[in-house]
């Protein structure tokens, strides 16, 4: 790899996005993107996809039937609990 | 082309997602008796000591959070009951070991993932592949993203068609790029999740973008501006 950053290839550009990206500063300042529309368009495109990211999957209501098998399983475990200790103390 | 850095993430993912609006059609769980915010601690205290009443309003409080959490992780409703059953039952044999280290939404949170991490690992699927991230083969790999002049899809995702890419991505990258850009977890906190290495974190949530990418560029959906 150069040590030129000018002259870095798309290749080892992209190589190193996960890190460029994952460190939290700003790629746009990457001497590779001022010539280089398209990993300039890549970079956008993933920016893109991560801030929508935010806005996916919005929380939602569990079915209402729900509670009442967790209760029932609770129910369950606590009287094999239950009999497990009065089998102890006997 | 100027760019600003990618998203950085709020320090408690457990409070960071919007909550939909229930439609009037919607179950209201109205079995379950309702806890005022301002009695969550006490609420707390008393499932702590064994109080089966107050325990049945922490459910009350955390359950669309917990069943959401779970549901975008295993992409399917009828595994996320399960899974949402579970972690309620694991929370309510650990509860009493909860010192307020942290928020209790957070504990709870880091919970459910671990019964998640568990089922999944449990189904032998592998969450993340050291070899794989290391060498990236010729279709995963960085060299696939250029040579694609007609890309753009700045401004115009369209929500569904990127829920539907993210559910359809492999388990171990669409855990990734839930908890990172969705559940707004930091990479550290994921490798320790997970059991890999930073890089690795970076490196497979990289590729889970890229999968995105190519997924939306096949099918971009109705392309409506957000």
């Amino acid at each position: 790899m150069t040590d030129d950053r000018n002259k870095m290839s798309c290749a080892e550009f992209q190589a190193q996005l996960p890190e460029l990206i994952g460190s939290g500063k700003s790629v746009a300042a990457n001497p590779h993107l001022q010539n280089c529309e398209l990993c300039s368009a890549l970079l956008a495109d993933l920016e893109t996809i991560a801030e929508a990211a935010r806005q996916l999957f919005p929380v939602v209501e569990p079915p209402d039937d729900l509670w009442k098998h967790i209760e029932s399983a609770i129910k369950e475990e606590d009287s094999g609990v239950d009999a497990a200790e009065h089998e102890k103390n006997k | 082309m100027p760019h600003s850095s990618l998203p950085t993430q709020p320090s408690d993912p457990a409070s960071k997602t919007p909550e939909r609006k229930i439609p009037p059609s919607a179950p209201t769980g109205s079995a379950v008796p309702a806890a005022s915010p301002a009695s969550s601690d006490d609420v707390l205290a008393r499932a702590q000591s064994g109080d089966h009443h107050a325990f049945a309003q922490l459910y009350s409080l955390h359950k669309r959070r917990i069943y959401s959490l779970c549901l975008r992780m295993v992409g399917n409703t009828a595994e996320a009951e399960d899974l949402t059953q579970e972690a309620f039952l694991q929370l309510h044999r650990k509860i009493a070991t909860f010192r307020g280290d942290s928020a209790f939404s957070t504990w709870m949170h880091r919970l459910a993932i671990n019964v998640v991490l568990m089922h999944l690992r449990r189904k032998g699927l592998a969450l993340i592949s050291l070899d794989e991230a290391m060498d990236p083969t010729p279709e995963e790999g960085p060299g696939r993203s250029f040579g694609s002049p007609d890309l753009n899809l700045t401004g115009a995702i369209d929500r569904m068609a990127l829920e539907r890419a993210v559910t359809e991505l492999p388990a171990g990258y669409r855990l990734i790029f839930v908890l990172h850009d969705i559940e707004g977890y930091e990479h550290n906190e994921i490798a320790a999740m997970l059991d890999c290495s930073i890089g690795n974190s970076k490196s497979q949530l990289h590729k889970a973008r890229l999968k995105l990418r190519d997924a939306l560029r096949r099918n971009p959906g109705q392309e409506t501006k957000r």
